[in-house]
């Protein structure tokens, strides 16, 4: 009887000479965050294109709300809300006309929708900025007024393409905070993200994808402790330092300017890079979901 | 009874479309509404009552007379045709307007239709600022104005049609350029509007009947303003009846062509 919100097996969405997502298996069951994390090309946002009924799949099967998006994009369309990657909020209307007005667009009386517009804009403590025009916003508050607009349907399913991008410390936790509480009253959240202590500190689960398959899925504490399983030493990263390491048998990894060894005995090996070179930088840290991420999608960087 | 649902939430998936755009243009209603009443006062001043003075009449016609029913039947074309070129393009391409509709139960297609029906509203803004004048200054038959006006909008769904298309074609907002100077422009010119058809050769008079979709709206606006019997009047209506049938189908393909990727 409990039917996931969405369910997708051997999901493909292949381009002309592109496989942007490639034979995907995922499920959402009802009330849960779900995260896609992943580097730029990974697939993320193509998933969630397919999810919201706005680009068609190649191949494989997808339902929502157990409907198939290629015959009932309509019906599940109203059931859900999308905050989207680049803000497209009107730039002509005010803070509460653009609310009020995306209401009529899901069929909304004109009166329920300026009673919704007002609740949300309180929700998001937007009130003082009812009459602004967009265009005089921060990026924060068109972020909030992107989430508010999202949830004008109660919807039951929420999706957000990279809710936080590009905002500063502050709107993040503000943004944050209001996810919690949405997942609290029992939506189902769905979102996508680069940023990893984003989806360490939300998500319930989560898939880590690249260049269109999924690589991993689960909570963000299970993969730490399967992906990484121990501390971390971090140390400068010179030719001694890798000589002394090789010779030791103690296995590392380079990254940047940075090398990393991955051991349940950090203190041991902090000690004796101390004891060989002088002033040497050495931090032991626990195991962090970016490092599952590195692990698992190398350290090229992506366009 | 499933169809009749269908048609039902299409009709109303268009409407809303329709009504955001003119909610939007009502926010800045003086700005939008200035353009319709000053141009063809320009146009009346300068090519009616000034040129106009030195032209014998036409077909029995006073100058002025014989172009008042084309200044509207062209400034219909010009509402109905930039608001969905450009305006159609900066709500796609640059405010993104059409994603966040369609991330509602609306479809494209309905998207799509909405914006034609609103743009074919700014024709009929148009024609009816014009009407204001044109019997104000007694150039038009009251009767025949009453029957143009309708006639407008339906004629501004075809232009907008039309205009949809090269929206959607568009690769980019300068491009739109080239449909508004290789054939709007002309079609201002040789579409009957400012002397009549019969001075161009038979073979161009052919071509403008065949491609010029104004030269059928200014026959018949002439025809009703000037209460004079147009023979044309068949062709003229079968002309535009397939042209929103043929335009408006193709706009819709070649949007979601560009969009549903």
């Amino acid at each position: 009887m409990n039917l996931p919100v969405i369910e997708a097996s051997g999901l493909i969405k292949r381009y002309r000479d592109l496989t942007a997502v490639n034979s995907i298996h995922f499920s959402v069951p009802k009330g849960e965050l779900f995260g896609f994390l992943g580097p730029n090309g990974a697939g993320k946002t193509t998933t969630m294109k397919m999810v919201q009924c706005v680009s068609p799949r190649t191949d494989g099967t997808l339902r929502v709300f157990g409907m198939d998006p290629d015959t009932s994009g309509r019906e599940i369309r109203k059931r859900i809300g999308v905050v989207p990657q680049e803000t497209n909020l009107d730039p002509d209307l005010s803070v509460f006309d653009n609310l009020s007005m995306y209401a009529r667009f899901f069929d909304i009386s004109s009166q329920d929708a300026d009673f919704r517009a007002q609740e949300l804009l309180e929700f998001f403590e937007l009130e003082t900025k009812r009459d602004t025009i967009i265009e005089k916003l921060s990026g924060g508050m068109k972020r909030r007024l992107l989430l508010a607009r999202a949830l004008i349907n109660r919807p039951e399913l929420l999706i957000l393409d990279e809710p936080t991008i590009g905002l500063d410390p502050q709107a993040r936790h503000h943004i944050w905070e209001k996810l919690i509480k949405l997942r609290a009253d029992g939506h189902t959240i769905v979102l996508t993200t680069h940023y990893l202590d984003e989806a360490a500190r939300l998500c319930d689960r989560l898939v880590i994808m690249d260049v269109g398959s999924i690589l991993v899925e689960g909570s963000p504490d299970f993969l730490v402790s399967h992906y990484i399983g121990m501390d971390i030493v971090e140390t400068e990263n010179t030719p001694e330092v890798a000589l002394f390491l090789e010779k030791a048998g103690i296995p590392y990894e380079k990254g940047g300017e940075m090398i990393q060894v991955r051991t349940t005995d950090p203190g041991k090996i902090a000690d004796a890079l101390r004891d060989t070179f002088q002033s040497i930088r050495v931090i032991i840290r626990p195991g962090s979901l970016e490092d599952v991420f590195l692990l698992l999608t190398g350290r090229r960087i992506r366009d | 009874m499933k169809t009749h649902m269908h048609l039902r939430a299409c009709l109303n998936g268009v409407f809303r479309v329709w009504l955001r755009n003119a909610l939007v243009f009502r926010k800045n209603i003086r700005v939008n509404l200035i353009p319709p009443f000053i141009e063809p006062l320009l146009y009346l001043g300068a090519i009616g009552f000034g040129i106009g003075t030195y032209i014998t009449d036409i077909d029995g016609l006073p100058y002025v007379r014989f172009i008042a029913p084309a200044i509207l039947a062209a400034s219909v074309m010009n509402a109905s045709f930039f608001e969905c070129a450009y305006g159609t393009y900066v709500r796609m391409y640059y405010q993104k307007t059409f994603d966040a509709i369609l991330a509602t139960p609306v479809t494209l297609k309905e998207v799509i239709l909405g914006e034609i029906v609103w743009g074919a509203t700014r024709g009929l803004i148009s024609a009816l600022s014009i009407s204001i004048i044109l019997f104000l200054f007694g150039l038009a038959s009251p009767g025949g104005l009453l029957i143009a006006i309708p006639l407008s909008f339906i004629a501004g769904i075809l232009f907008a049609s039309i205009a949809a298309c090269f929206s959607a074609l568009s690769p980019s907002i300068d491009t739109i350029s080239y449909p508004a100077t290789l054939f709007i422009a002309p079609m201002f010119l040789f579409s009957g509007t400012f002397f009549p058809l019969h001075l161009l050769p038979q073979v161009v008079q052919y071509l403008a009947l065949a491609f010029l979709p104004l030269t059928h709206v200014v026959s018949l606006t002439r025809a009703l303003l000037t209460g004079t019997t147009d023979t044309m009047w068949a062709l003229n209506m079968t002309w535009i009846a397939i042209g929103i049938t043929v335009f408006s189908y193709l706009a819709i393909r070649l949007f979601e062509r560009r969009l549903i990727v």
